[in-house]
């Protein structure tokens, strides 16, 4: 029997897959089909009923997206089967569900922050009739609290229960529900607590209505009023694909953009509600420290201090990068610190065991993002993707789900949403992975290391036990390279290929910050321990104001990743490059022509000019020719051969890299809406620990 | 319907299941497969409720989500939807009054009226905390409207004055039949049957047809033995008419001294029933009924209403050996009292 069904939609003769729904094979044939309920990303409710289409001979409307091609027959005579999405029967059928919906959803469009970009006054634009014939009281809906993201007005509910669907599917913390039943259903979180999900923003954009809709951005803006610019988000190595909406020089808000291989359409709650730190805790000036103070200085001061602190010698000069820098700037610094000679350059956080060896298999996640979805067996070792890369950790749980994938953890046990097979804590449980049940029948196995596994002593050992692993499991073979390292830091993989690592005789970060340095650059480091710095001179170039600028003697202002088109190259190896939304603040620079600036002043002249000539510069490196490519399993051949490993692994447990997920950067630190939600965690954290 | 919320209130901090309720948690539990059990949240709340005093607090729904390890949202969407389970205190005789079609235009609204000056408005507790009142949809029962539930009881035939009877016996610890409260049996028609009175309906004499009128006649052995007729329940219908019977001969009648009775129960197919009725025929004894002729046989099928049943289960020829002092396989087992129904009454 053929998989191909032909069915005839308007009048134009398509053939689409059996597995296909009604309205699937309608958009195949180019018809538009209105809902509200249904989304490609979640299971089929059918609720809305919307979608409804004509099918020749059938006695009622058909829901088009609960209607399986697959059931269907053909007519009598043998020919295909005739839809309609069009006509008078078909119009009649929605304009009666549109006065259905309309009956109990309130005329606050004027007042509702959904206008404008809401499908229900779309569709009741499109479908709907001009009045109302409803003269009973409308019913109202008491709002319900969901936490400091998500704003509900309830009586716009329309009770679609893709929210429900959400959280119970993707995000796998089932706390949406709808209660009641009839006239009195209601959308809620069980006795209105707060949603505990670290993607629960996305609620917002799945919201056909104004029912659900972002708490900060509250009555800030209307969507025609907003600067769409698409940008990276770099709240995480993913480098999720993001929309960044803008008035005047403020950013209004963020929101997901499709990207099949990296974010689906989804996005974390950090990415999304980050953006009031935008436009606070902001450099705006360069600043030199005086008497112990810091006082604002114009950029030509502050280079005279720069110059001077430099003039120390090369081996008593360090330079560590932090987790937002972008390529550009880290070529740049790069380049003048070495033609001053400092060889103590690094970018990998203190006790960094990996990206030395010159082989960039081994520090990105090979595989890909969306490679887990071919995956018949996960190992995550010393990494929790929930809080690492929240959006992929909803991949890997749908691959879990819907495609039978096993999961493996060595590391500290949490709650990761799926359920896995806890191998042990600490890095000598690797040993012995090989024989886990999880692992039995693999076919195509994946390992992924975290910062957590390799920033360590035996670090060299894990990297080394683990790629060994992946050869004897049948990890690395022809297209498919089932190992990888999950970074938590949107900049570092993109400062490591440009060879932002300790030169020659060069000190690593936990040398240059544990003391000893005369002079040490900071380039965004704020997660760092800065305590050892001694009486160090601290150059901190950033765009906000945390520890790191705290502790600087002198600061110069760079812009955050809103505000410059900048090169990022995210945990997959995949080159991205964000858009300026919005200006840098006050005098703040973009981090490489800081750079190109102070190289006059030092009399080291870097041979570039503009941004594009410093990707030019970039681009010798041919990694980052290709834009947005991942390598893939492309990188099987060079994962073949084991590193010589030094060193045994030791049976200490693996430390969580990321201590609370809302505060995981200058930029986080420095929203109100981040600090409410990690309150909130904490405050939720506190009686299960108890237990 | 109104809106459900929980009375948190009321449902203090804590919820735990009697532990004479574990064994039917166990056996509804048990119906499910262990991945599965997600399936018994419906008895295990109806449980929890019936422990809990007649209405489910918010400890012991997540008591019932806890044990089948379901998310709280979950079982709070079971228990709202279905109005069964009642999420405010109830008084210790909840009164569930029907409103629905039928028993409203048999004097539902009379009844409402009392509850409310009875008791008060609906879903309050009288201050002693024994009567509470809602009003549900249709219980089922409209040939008896206008009605109400109260625990697990249906109280039917109501009046006003009937109700306000039943609450004040409850208020006061007095308790009261359920069922109709009127001249009625269940849901026959008011004192006593309307139809289905013709006696003969009951006494087998319309048995005597003994072939189907459309059969192919070359059929002997239907017309020799007929399909017996089940005799029909009378439980309703006095069944007090004397019994005639019309054809063959009546066996002779013989009064002995008691001791000399034989047990009849130890041949097959003679219970307690069927011995007190021989016994009311003056037959006593094995002897008696080896001596039985044809036509005494007929008499005795005829008017105890089974047609071919002494000749099927060989009545005469097992008194035969009785009477000689022998057993037989049935009669070893009554003497081993292995047949409970020739101990204890039959039907």
């Amino acid at each position: 029997m053929s998989d191909l069904f032909k069915i005839n939609i308007d009048g134009k003769e398509i053939e689409v897959p059996k597995s296909y729904t009604l309205m699937q094979a309608c958009e195949a044939a180019g018809a538009e089909i209105p809902r509200f309920c249904y989304h490609e990303r979640l299971s089929v409710a059918g609720n809305c009923r919307m979608c409804l289409v004509e099918w020749e001979g059938a006695p009622k409307p058909i829901a088009s997206c609960a209607q399986n091609v697959g059931d269907m027959r053909p007519n009598r005579d043998g020919s295909a089967p005739n839809i309609r999405t069009k006509g008078p029967y078909v119009e009649k059928a929605r304009n009666g569900v549109m006065e259905f919906l309309l009956i109990n959803h309130p005329l606050d469009c004027p007042i509702c922050d959904q206008g404008g970009e809401c499908d229900l006054q779309d569709q009741a634009v499109a479908y709907g009739r001009s009045d109302s014939r409803y003269e009973e009281n409308k019913r109202a809906v008491e709002d319900k609290n969901m936490g400091p993201l998500v704003k509900t007005i309830m009586t716009r509910c329309i009770q679609c229960t893709r929210c429900v669907r959400f959280v119970a599917e993707v995000a796998g913390v089932e706390e949406i529900g709808m209660i009641s039943r009839g006239e009195s259903a209601e959308i809620t979180t069980y006795l209105e607590k707060s949603l505990t999900s670290e993607l629960s923003g996305n609620v917002i954009d799945l919201c056909p209505v104004g029912a659900l809709t972002s708490k900060p951005y509250a009555f800030n803006a209307r969507p025609w009023e907003l600067r769409k610019t698409s940008s990276i988000d770099v709240m995480d190595a993913m480098g999720a694909s993001i929309r960044v909406d803008a008035k005047g020089d403020g950013v209004m808000r963020i929101m997901p953009e499709v990207n099949e291989d990296i974010n689906e359409e989804w996005l974390s709650d950090k990415s999304r509600f980050v953006w009031d730190g935008l436009a606070r805790q902001r450099l705006d000036k360069p600043y030199v420290r005086v008497d112990g103070r810091l006082k604002p200085a114009s950029w030509g001061e502050a280079f005279e201090a720069v110059k001077a602190a430099l003039s120390k010698p090369a081996d008593k000069i360090g330079v560590v990068a932090g987790d937002l820098i972008e390529a550009e700037q880290a070529k740049a610094a790069l380049d003048l610190f070495r033609a001053l000679g400092v060889q103590s350059t690094d970018c990998r956080p203190a006790g960094a065991q990996y990206g030395t060896d010159g082989v960039r298999e081994h520090y990105i996640l090979n595989p890909t993002l969306a490679g887990v979805e071919e995956a018949d067996a996960l190992l995550l070792v010393g990494v929790n993707p929930r809080v690492e890369a929240a959006v992929w950790n909803a991949r890997i749980r749908k691959t879990w789900l819907w495609a039978d994938l096993k999961v493996a953890l060595i590391g500290e046990a949490a709650n990761l949403t799926y359920d896995y097979a806890h191998l042990g804590t600490g890095a000598d449980a690797l040993a012995d992975a090989a024989t886990a049940d999880f692992l039995k029948g693999a076919k195509r196995p994946m390992i992924v290391l975290g910062e957590g596994a390799l920033c360590r002593e035996d670090g060299a050992a894990v990297l080394a036990a683990a790629i060994k692993l992946a050869n004897e499991t049948g990890a690395i073979a022809d297209g498919w390279a089932g190992f990888g390292v999950l970074h938590n830091a949107a900049g570092r993989v993109g400062a490591l290929e440009t060879g932002f690592v300790p030169g020659e005789g060069g000190k690593a970060t936990a040398e240059i910050l544990g003391g000893g340095m005369e002079t040490v650059v900071l380039l965004g480091v704020d997660e760092m321990d800065l305590s050892g710095l001694g009486g160090a001179t601290v150059i901190y170039v950033g765009s906000h104001g945390d520890a790191g600028a705290s502790r600087a003697d002198i600061i110069l202002p760079s812009a955050a990743y809103t505000e410059m088109s900048a090169t990022f190259v995210n945990t997959e190896g995949r080159v991205q490059v964000t858009s300026r939304a919005v200006q840098p603040k006050g005098e703040a620079r973009e981090g490489w022509a800081i750079f190109r600036a102070l190289s006059d002043v030092m009399g080291k002249t870097l041979p570039y000019d503009t941004v594009d000539a410093v990707r030019e510069a970039l681009r010798e490196n041919d990694l980052f020719t290709g834009i947005g490519y991942a390598p893939g399993a492309a990188g099987a051949e060079a994962l073949k051969a084991v590193p010589e490993a030094s060193g045994s692994l030791s049976s200490a447990p693996f430390k969580p890299v990321i201590g609370d997920f809302y505060l995981t950067n200058p930029i986080a630190r420095a929203s109100k809406t981040m600090a409410e939600c990690s309150a909130l965690a904490t405050a939720l954290d506190t009686p299960v620990a108890a237990e | 319907m109104a809106l459900r919320r929980f009375d948190l209130e009321a449902g203090g901090d804590t919820f735990a299941f009697k532990p004479e309720t574990e064994e039917k948690i166990a056996f509804w539990r048990g119906k499910y497969p262990a991945e599965k059990q997600r399936s018994a949240v419906i008895p295990m709340l109806w449980l929890a409720q019936k422990d809990n005093n007649g209405w489910l607090s918010e400890p012991a729904m997540r008591e019932v989500a806890d044990r089948l390890e379901m998310p709280y949202i979950r079982v709070y969407e079971v228990a709202t939807f279905y109005t069964m389970f009642r999420l405010q205190p109830v008084g210790k005789y909840h009164v569930q009054l029907c409103g629905t079609t039928p028993c409203q235009l048999r004097g539902a609204e009379k009844l409402k009226e009392v509850c409310r000056k009875e008791i008060g408005d609906i879903m309050y507790v009288t201050d002693d905390g024994r009567l509470s009142w809602e009003e549900v949809e249709c219980l089922g029962a409209c040939v008896n409207a206008p009605m109400v539930q109260i625990n697990d009881d249906y109280y039917e035939d109501l009046t006003p004055e009937s109700l306000s009877q039943i609450l004040g016996k409850l208020k006061n610890g007095v308790e009261v039949a359920p069922g109709p409260q009127i001249d009625r049996v269940n849901s026959a028609p008011e004192g006593g049957a309307t139809t289905l009175t013709e006696p003969s309906l009951f006494d087998g004499s319309r048995n005597a047809i003994t072939t189907l009128p459309n059969l192919p006649s070359a059929e002997p052995e239907a017309a020799a033995e007929p399909a017996p007729a089940e005799k029909p329940k009378t439980t309703l219908i006095g069944g007090g008419a004397e019994k005639k019977a019309e054809t063959g001969e009546r066996p002779p009648m013989v009064t002995i001294d008691p001791a000399a009775h034989d047990d009849l129960k130890r041949i097959k197919g003679i219970g307690p029933k069927n011995e007190d009725a021989l016994n009311e025929l003056g037959i006593y004894t094995f002897k008696q009924i080896a001596a039985w002729t044809a036509e005494n046989v007929d008499w005795v099928e005829d008017f105890m209403s089974f047609p071919g049943r002494i000749e099927r289960e060989d009545w005469i020829g097992q008194a035969k050996t009785l009477a000689e002092g022998g057993e037989t396989e049935f009669s070893k087992r009554v003497d081993a009292g292995d047949v409970p129904s020739s101990q204890e009454d039959e039907d």
